[in-house]
């Protein structure tokens, strides 16, 4: 079984911590996602995986075996890289077959597994080039191609997406999924910035920031139930909103006041300790709905108005919270700048932060 | 810049005249000593090189036929013959050194004791006497000419047949050709390992190899020579080759650390992962992909030791069977100060090799240049 | 032919060697050190740690012995009298500050690191902007950087033939003198005339020179973005101002390289004087007289105490080169 468990690893440059504390468990045909904001360590919990820096602290098991001091050659991974990193002196088969002849694999083996894996990648026709003369895409696919022929027990993939332009994105995107449907046992862990991919590829999802783990869990379940305030606001599109309001009623269910004058009674459970206190409360904008009652949550301005037709999205203007509240509302609708709206939700959709940024989970209904 | 509107043709007229004269004065010095290697010997001591295409006028004494030729008819002495061998045109003659031009060609001179001379213009002369004409010798004729360029490999077989040049040309190459080469596959290992391992004392190394990229060769020859003479090597090729590994070293390791340095982490790193060790990485990856970075330093170090004459002189027996080119050179100039037909062939053929492989591979040259000078060679 | 058959098979030998030698050690290292069994990760650790070293073997060994040990060896015989053996203190020192030819030699080698760096690196600027403003540029860069592939030696010949001399009356067949009696002067015996003659050998290795500095002056040139060109034709520069305030000052960087390259190799230069004066006529210089009291004067002390001055004079650049890579390392 190819698991791959990930104990209390730490990494450090020197004094500069780069990664603290990591523990991970990744079962066999997973496709793990790393996600993240640039410089939270993705990259180098990738690298560390594969071998390519050392592990200042902790274990790394590959199918119970600790790897920490294996030569990445030996831990039975491939990778693909962000720039490919095709062997530009070396055709296309000679760039998949590279591996193959450094461990000695009979020739036959060699030409029957190139041959698999150029059909899989519709690489046939390409295989005596040289990468200089094939197109982005198809680069990309000769260096996925790389790493299939060596059937490993774990695929890495770097950022692969990112040096294409978003056409040939989305039909690599498409193309990796489809693979990893036809390699049902395989695992592979990918490392990316970008959240749509996350959540298109993943079958979980690894939310990294600020040298740890945030979160890890199925994509819908970080989009539905996200940990914390990080997670809330870095899965989806555009981001969720968040609303400073305090705690007016604690109990089974809460009540909050927020500062433009709305009020909310969210079923989420609060101790009677978080009275008074001010906690966040998350809406996520494709979650609102304009309302003319009195009964809202957030009333505002119109700052600006972007009619996408099939959506329109909703810029406030506000003071009192760090970035524009945002509600996107299905079809078109003829809101004018400067015009005061207010806002409602379904209190299902709501979502409550205490004073640390985390979730606040008990939901009522689950006590009930 | 070319495309801006409203630009003087007048500066750009200014410009290509300006880079021609730079351009002429530049190749003149070298086109002159082409030429004149291609010149017969006593044309080329007569005038300049740049007159090689027009007729040379020229002064010269020949002599007659000697006495014992001598013909007689009707009580008149005559000898006669051509003064040229190869043809020419006579422009005037005289019998003495005080006139030597006092004659027209075709006209008799009146000379002493009743004798008479007449060369014509094509170069036959006869003298006549009314008594038997005396002594071994034949007479002066002196005669001013035109002669026709004329051009020659003449000079070039003598100096590679004749003066030991072939040779020399020999040892040049002996020299030359590991001298270029072992250095850069020692140089390239220790270029990757600066570049790409992980090891104590790194840093130093490679700042102590800039530092010695400027030690003047020199400070190197007396220590070498006493260490050679201590160990018993002598002045043999090895001798010289090693000193030539050595002096090239540091620019090898520099220009090739430099380029390898530059290559892509991820390649490096997927080799990695493919399960390739250090040595095949170094052999598969980073020899196939610096060979530009090999080319320009294989060309600086062949143009170094071809023209090298310092470290010949030191490390080399001055013999026939070891004297290098620029060796051989220096002594022809030593030697034949004034031969300017056996030293401009030789200087021909000696730069005739560095020339070519410098046409020929100008642009990695350049590339090494620019890649050694960006950091402060 | 023999003889470069024996080169070749030297050469043969001397790449199979080196192959022998990084291949075996590293095969060797593979067997001492498996990266397999139950010591894998320590055998591991072990080899990456010694591998660099053979890597870097060879040429620490080769440099140790050809570059670094002179250096040492210098001083020492610098201290010693002319066969190297006896101890004589400072004795070599004081020879040489009250020796007139070390005193001319040193005055010409300051006027040769005056004149040489500076007009090659003019020319050379000169060159490289006239020639990136022309149709032909290419070509003409490659005659005017012709010189460089030629030896100093040959180059001497050359210019030793430009320089002939010959009695008045009869016709000149050196260039120069032709155009001086052109113009009605009277021919000269150039190389014996103390001062010009120093000039004249210094013209030879400006014109070998001018090439270098061309093709790395022009890269710059070339490497200057168009946008701050461009900015200056609309700000109404003239094409001489453009070049002189704008693009000159911003390869400052790159002459300040040519020149100090060129500076080295104006102290190392010996084949020139050698070939065409051997320092009569007041034209010595540091390493042709070096070279003279090595192979002419047979004494060991007063060459290295020489050899020992040229290095002093180039060990600010090499500070400066040093402090330059630690920058980058």
């Amino acid at each position: 079984m190819a698991n791959l468990k990930l104990t209390n690893i730490c990494k450090s440059y020197g004094e500069i911590d780069v990664l603290k504390q990591i523990d991970l468990d990744i079962k066999q045909g997973e496709l793990m996602v790393f996600v993240g904001p640039s410089g939270c360590g993705k990259s180098t919990l990738l690298r560390l995986i594969a071998g390519l820096e050392k592990i200042t602290s902790g274990t790394l098991e590959i199918e119970d075996v600790v790897m920490n001091d294996v030569p990445p050659s030996k831990r039975g991974i491939a990778m693909v890289f962000q720039s490919y990193a095709l062997y530009p002196h070396m055709t296309v088969r000679d760039n998949m077959t590279f591996a193959l002849k450094i461990a000695k694999i009979p020739k036959d083996d060699i030409k029957q597994a190139v041959e698999d894996a150029a059909e899989k990648l519709q690489l046939t026709d390409y295989l005596d080039r040289l990468p200089k003369a094939l197109s982005g895409g198809q680069r990309q696919r000769v260096a996925i191609g790389r790493a299939i022929v060596r059937d490993p027990k774990i695929f890495l993939f770097d950022e692969p997406l990112s040096n294409l332009d978003a056409a040939l994105r989305v039909a690599t995107r498409i193309e990796i999924s489809l693979l990893k449907e036809n390699m049902p046992d395989s695992t592979m862990i990918y490392v990316t910035h970008d959240q749509v991919e996350a959540m298109t590829l993943a079958s979980r999802i690894v939310v990294l920031n600020n040298k740890g783990i945030e979160q890890v869990g199925t994509p819908l379940e970080l989009y539905l139930e996200p940990a914390n305030k990080f997670v809330a606001t870095f899965i989806g599109s555009p981001a969720m909103n968040i609303l400073p309001s305090k705690v007016e009623q604690p109990g089974l269910k809460t009540l909050v006041s927020l500062d433009s004058g709305g009020a909310a009674m969210v079923p989420i459970a609060t101790k009677n300790a978080d009275l008074n206190c001010i906690f966040s409360l998350g809406v996520r904008p494709e979650d609102v709905v304009v309302t003319t009652g009195d009964d809202y949550i957030f009333e505002g301005k119109i700052n600006y108005v972007e009619a996408l037709g099939e959506v329109t999205l909703i810029y406030f203007e506000s003071a009192s919270s760090e970035e524009h509240v945002i509600a996107k509302v299905v079809g078109i609708h003829n809101f004018k700048r400067g015009q005061m709206i207010r806002l409602n939700a379904d209190p299902e959709k709501l979502h409550l932060f205490d004073s640390e940024g985390l979730t606040c989970k008990i939901k009522s209904n689950q006590l009930g | 810049m070319d495309n801006i509107a409203g630009k003087s043709s007048l500066l750009s007229w200014v410009v290509n005249v300006s880079a021609l004269i730079l351009v002429l004065l530049w190749t003149i010095p070298t086109f002159g000593l082409l030429i004149s290697s291609l010149r017969d010997k006593d044309q080329l001591a007569s005038s300049g090189w740049w007159t090689s295409l027009t007729s040379v006028e020229r002064n010269l004494i020949e002599r007659s036929a000697a006495p014992d030729e001598q013909v007689e008819k009707d009580g008149v002495y005559m000898l006669s013959g051509n003064v040229f061998k190869n043809g020419g045109e006579i422009t005037a003659f005289g019998w003495s050194s005080k006139k030597p031009n006092g004659f027209e060609p075709n006209v008799v001179a009146e000379m002493r004791n009743g004798q008479t001379m007449s060369v014509a213009t094509d170069g036959s002369y006869q003298l006549t006497s009314p008594k038997p004409f005396t002594g071994s010798r034949g007479k002066r004729i002196f005669i001013r000419s035109i002669e026709d360029p004329k051009f020659t490999l003449a000079n070039y077989s003598e100096v590679l047949f004749a003066e030991g040049l072939g040779q020399s040309f020999l040892n040049t190459m002996t020299v030359t050709i590991p001298a270029t080469v072992i250095p850069i596959l020692i140089a390239a290992f220790a270029a990757y390992a600066l570049a790409w391992m992980e090891f104590p004392g790194r840093a130093i190394l490679l700042v102590t190899i800039v530092g010695l990229l400027v030690v003047p060769l020199q400070m190197s020859l007396i220590p070498l020579l006493r260490l050679y003479t201590n160990i018993g090597i002598g002045k043999d090729y090895i001798g010289i080759w090693m000193a030539h590994t050595a002096f090239g070293l540091p620019l090898a390791v520099f220009l090739l650390r430099n380029y390898i340095a530059g290559l892509p982490r991820e390649i490096i790193e997927s080799a990695k992962v493919d399960g390739a060790s250090d040595f095949d990485i170094f052999l598969k990856i980073i020899l196939p992909l610096s060979f530009p970075a090999l080319a320009s330093f294989a060309i600086f170090q062949f143009l170094w030791v071809w023209n090298d004459l310092l470290v010949a002189t030191v490390f080399l027996p001055n013999t026939e069977e070891t004297l290098v080119m620029t060796g051989r050179l220096r002594e022809m100039l030593g030697s034949l100060g004034g031969n300017w037909e056996i030293l401009t062939a030789s200087a021909f053929v000696s730069i005739f090799v560095p020339l070519i492989v410098f046409f020929s591979l100008q642009r990695y040259l350049v590339r090494g240049l620019l890649s050694g000078s960006v950091k402060g060679g | 032919m023999q003889q470069i058959l024996i080169a070749l098979v030297t050469m043969g030998v001397g790449i199979a060697g080196c192959i022998a030698y990084f291949w075996g050690s590293n095969f060797l290292l593979d067997v001492i050190f498996p990266a397999y069994g139950k010591n894998a990760t320590h055998n591991l650790r072990r080899s990456s740690a010694i591998r660099p070293w053979l890597f870097m073997g060879p040429v620490i060994i080769i440099l140790t012995i050809y570059l670094v040990y002179p250096v040492v060896n210098s001083i020492y015989l610098s201290f010693h009298g002319s066969s190297g053996e006896e101890f004589i203190g400072l004795d070599n020192y004081i020879w040489l500050f009250s020796d007139e030819k070390f005193i001319e030699s040193m005055g010409n080698n300051l006027l040769w690191l005056v004149i040489v760096p500076a007009a090659s690196t003019l020319f050379g600027l000169l060159a490289a902007a006239l020639t990136d403003r022309i149709k032909w540029g290419n070509i003409a860069k490659s005659l005017i950087f012709m010189p460089m592939a030629i030896s100093f030696i040959g180059a001497s010949i050359i210019w030793k033939f430009i320089y002939d001399y010959r009695g008045e009356g009869d016709e000149q067949i050196g260039l120069l003198n032709a155009i001086v009696v052109a113009f009605g002067g009277e021919p000269q015996a150039w190389i014996t005339i103390p001062f010009w003659n120093s000039i004249l050998l210094m013209i030879i290795l400006i014109w070998i020179q001018t090439g270098f500095a061309m093709v790395i002056l022009s890269a710059a040139l070339r490497g200057i973005s168009e946008e701050t060109i461009e900015a200056a034709v609309l700000d109404g520069a003239s094409p001489l101002q453009i070049f002189f305030k704008i693009k000159v000052p911003q390869i400052y960087g790159t002459i300040a390289v040519v020149w100090t390259t060129i500076t080295i190799l104006v102290l190392k230069v010996f084949d020139i004087v050698l070939a065409m004066t051997n320092g009569q006529w007041g034209s010595q210089v540091l390493a042709n007289y070096m070279f003279d009291w090595m192979f002419r004067g047979h004494d060991f002390g007063r060459s290295a105490t020489i050899a020992l001055i040229i290095m002093i004079l180039v060990l600010p650049v090499m500070i400066w080169n040093v402090s330059n890579a630690r920058k980058d390392v």
